[in-house]
């Protein structure tokens, strides 16, 4: 039953929080990881028993993402430890069990089946992951854990009032509203429209401000450049990818509703606008984790871009939600190592870390040609099917300037990349004595595995599973 | 039924006009908090009847919104020297003139909304609106991280108003659940908000500052 997905990490953290020893504390996570593997590939594989139904259920959209989260989340579970004894000086009770909570409410988003207990879970995520940036306790890390809270409640507050504006569309309309998802996309054709659209905007505004779209990104540089690589790797891949399942949750409302058009004009905007943004920002960016929290804000336009679209569109962003979660994982985790190595996370203090870590630079660079869409890597094919969605909707201009962007992104990522990863080792390099060890590069290298693996083939179960929740987004039920 | 809770309404609207004019943290505190007394009383009264979950969920919003959070806020007060909200970005006058807007801005486009004829006949969609966009004002204008949660829970307040028109479709659950939301995200931010004093010294989010392109 879908329940277990979220006892089970809960359960977890329980435990984590009662394990007295420091040192045994961080393998919780991978194991953790684990079960839950162990968990997804059961529900997967099961028809689903209705336990918790009508509430909680795994449709097709939520399949493809809890199976995605278990994933993502067991390879940083197995950097945890390596990453948790290096920083034995500071106590890690609290940021262990945080994360398994964390975990536990991305997957109850993705699996609940109701509008209004969806938004208390994402709220709940907002609040697990404040202390999670918060683990280094300087200065900075203080400002960014604020912002990231006071910015991320205030927007998620409207989400609220837009879940109350939908729920309002079917009571103006004389229908006893239970705000769960079934029966919305029942009633979705007589709901009263003007409160559909502007509910639709307030959801797309509160949850496209936790996905990180421009202009609601303002909290992402700060949040991601402050926070561990290993919790950075979690927010992009993860919490951003759930903010885009809710947002997916209204789109299908009006897609159902017959608002699909509305919908979509919105979404192309938001989705260029980031990518615009983005780009603006990446070209000379001086800081190489503030530059991957802009990726995260051009790769979020991305995935709505897709869905705005249409069509073949929306397989491509479903894809790649996906392809870009684990490439976020490489460079996020890859990038944590830089910066613990070299103490900074300026490009003028870091250069040379070819020479210095050869197998995190080296994954870094991989994981930066991956991003950016480069053949063979997964992101190559999610990007190349929403542009031949682009096409042939005849949409030339979107694809034009879509193309222009990814350009721009790629010129202005590789010119930090390359800056860090190329030329003599700084005398930066000399500041920690950390250098590359199996913990601390084995499950990045199987993330990039993964991306390259998606680029080269899609498994099966995982194209039919793509296919199921790109036809619950197509088709009006 | 639709008169007392219109009068509790009123007494929310006044409220967001005192948030507005005053200088002292406490009593920005104590008036957000009061507030939270009145809106377990307005959800009572919006139910139309007294059952078991009713009674219930009023009392959670009292205790919550009106005791447990307010107290966090108050305690952080009691640890620093500053009593006041020095130089907002816009005065205490002008607040009240924009507050004073925003709430006849809120009547007027109500009355443009296609509401049920239940809910035209109250004030809750107007109340709801103006308090909402109180809170935008205190969250925006005000440089103390303090008023700044105050902002935000007047914020949430205002949709918490906007939720009397829905009290049969959400569930207890979803309800208490926000409010539980709600209270642990006060209470992050009173533990953040210790640190920003022992690390600045002050409550001021102008230090906040170091983070830009």
């Amino acid at each position: 039953m879908a329940l277990w997905l979220v006892i089970v990490p809960l359960g977890f953290a329980v435990v984590a929080f009662a394990t007295p020893g420091a040192r045994v504390r961080p393998w919780l996570l991978p194991a953790a990881g684990a079960t839950q593997l162990g968990v997804v590939a059961l529900e997967l594989v099961g028809r689903g028993d209705g336990v918790g139904a009508p509430w909680l259920g795994l449709d097709p959209i939520g399949r493809l993402v809890t199976g995605y989260l278990a994933v993502l989340f067991f390879l940083c579970a197995a950097y945890a430890p390596g990453y948790l004894a290096l920083r034995a000086d500071r106590p890690n009770r609290i940021f262990c069990s945080v994360m398994l909570v964390f975990f536990a409410m991305m997957n109850l988003i993705a699996s609940v089946q109701h509008l209004g207990l969806m938004w208390v879970a994402v709220e709940a995520t907002t609040l697990a992951s404040g202390p999670l940036l918060y683990f280094n306790r300087n200065p900075r890390s203080i400002e960014a854990t604020w912002k990231y809270l006071l910015i991320g409640s205030v927007g998620i507050a409207l989400a609220l009032l837009g879940t109350f504006f939908v729920a309002y569309s079917a009571l103006r309309a004389g229908i006893a509203t239970s705000m769960l998802l079934s029966d919305m996309l029942a009633s979705a054709p007589q709901l009263s429209r003007p409160w559909l659209h502007s509910g639709f905007v307030l959801a797309l505004v509160g949850y496209g401000t936790k996905m990180g779209l421009a202009p609601m990104h303002t909290w992402k540089p700060d949040a991601y450049g402050e926070a561990p690589g290993l919790v950075g790797a979690l927010l992009a891949g993860g919490l951003t990818s759930c903010a885009f399942v809710a947002i997916l949750r209204f789109f299908q409302i009006c897609v159902a509703a017959g608002e699909s058009e509305f919908a979509r004009t919105l979404l192309l905007f938001l989705g260029l606008f980031s990518m615009a943004v983005a780009g603006a920002f990446m070209v000379r960016q001086g800081d190489y984790k503030r530059m991957l929290a802009y990726s995260s804000v051009e790769h979020m336009g991305i995935l709505v871009l897709g869905i705005a679209i249409g069509g073949a569109g929306t397989f491509g962003a479903l894809l790649h939600l996906i392809n870009n979660g684990l490439s976020k994982g490489v460079l996020f985790l890859s990038a944590g190592n830089i910066h613990r190595a070299y103490g900074s996370k300026r490009t003028d203090d870091v250069s040379g870390a070819l020479s210095v870590l050869p197998a995190s630079a080296s994954l870094f660079l991989a994981g930066f040609f991956a991003i950016t869409g480069t053949p063979p890597f997964g992101p190559f094919v999610s990007e190349f099917t929403i542009l031949t969605a682009m096409m042939h909707a005849e949409r030339y201009a979107v694809a034009a300037a879509f193309l222009g962007l990814l350009v721009v992104v790629f010129v202005g990522m590789g010119s930090t990349v390359l800056a860090v990863v190329q030329g003599e080792p700084s005398e930066r390099s000399e500041a920690t004595p950390y250098r590359d060890g199996f913990l601390g590069v084995a499950p990045i290298a199987v993330l990039l595995a993964l991306v390259l693996g998606l680029g080269l083939w899609i498994p099966a179960p995982l194209l039919a599973l793509l296919r199921d929740a790109a036809a619950a987004l197509e088709i009006a039920r | 039924m639709e008169e007392t809770l219109d009068l509790v309404l009123v007494g929310v609207l006044l409220l967001n006009f005192l948030m507005l004019g005053t200088s002292r943290l406490k009593a920005a505190i104590h008036f957000a908090g009061m507030q939270g007394v009145l809106l377990g009383a307005a959800l009572f009264i919006a139910h139309g009847h007294a059952s078991g979950r009713v009674f219930f969920l009023s009392i959670a919003t009292v205790a919550l919104k009106g005791i447990a959070i307010p107290s966090i806020l108050l305690r952080a007060t009691r640890n620093i020297s500053i009593r006041r909200e020095i130089e907002p970005f816009v005065g205490f006058t002008a607040s009240l003139v924009l507050g004073a807007l925003a709430t006849g801005l809120s009547l007027v486009f109500s009355r443009s909304l296609p509401l049920l004829d239940e809910h035209a006949a109250v004030l809750v969609v107007p109340a709801s609106f103006a308090t909402l966009l109180t809170g935008f004002l205190v969250l925006t204008t005000r440089r103390k991280a303090i008023t700044q949660v105050v902002g935000y829970l007047t914020l949430e307040n205002g949709i918490f108003v906007f939720g009397l028109t829905l009290v049969e479709a959400i569930p207890f659950l979803v309800e208490i659940g926000v409010l539980l939301d709600l209270f642990v995200a006060v209470f992050v931010m009173g533990i953040i908000m210790d640190h920003i004093h022992r690390e600045f010294s002050s409550l001021s989010t102008e230090h906040l500052t170091s983070l830009r392109e």
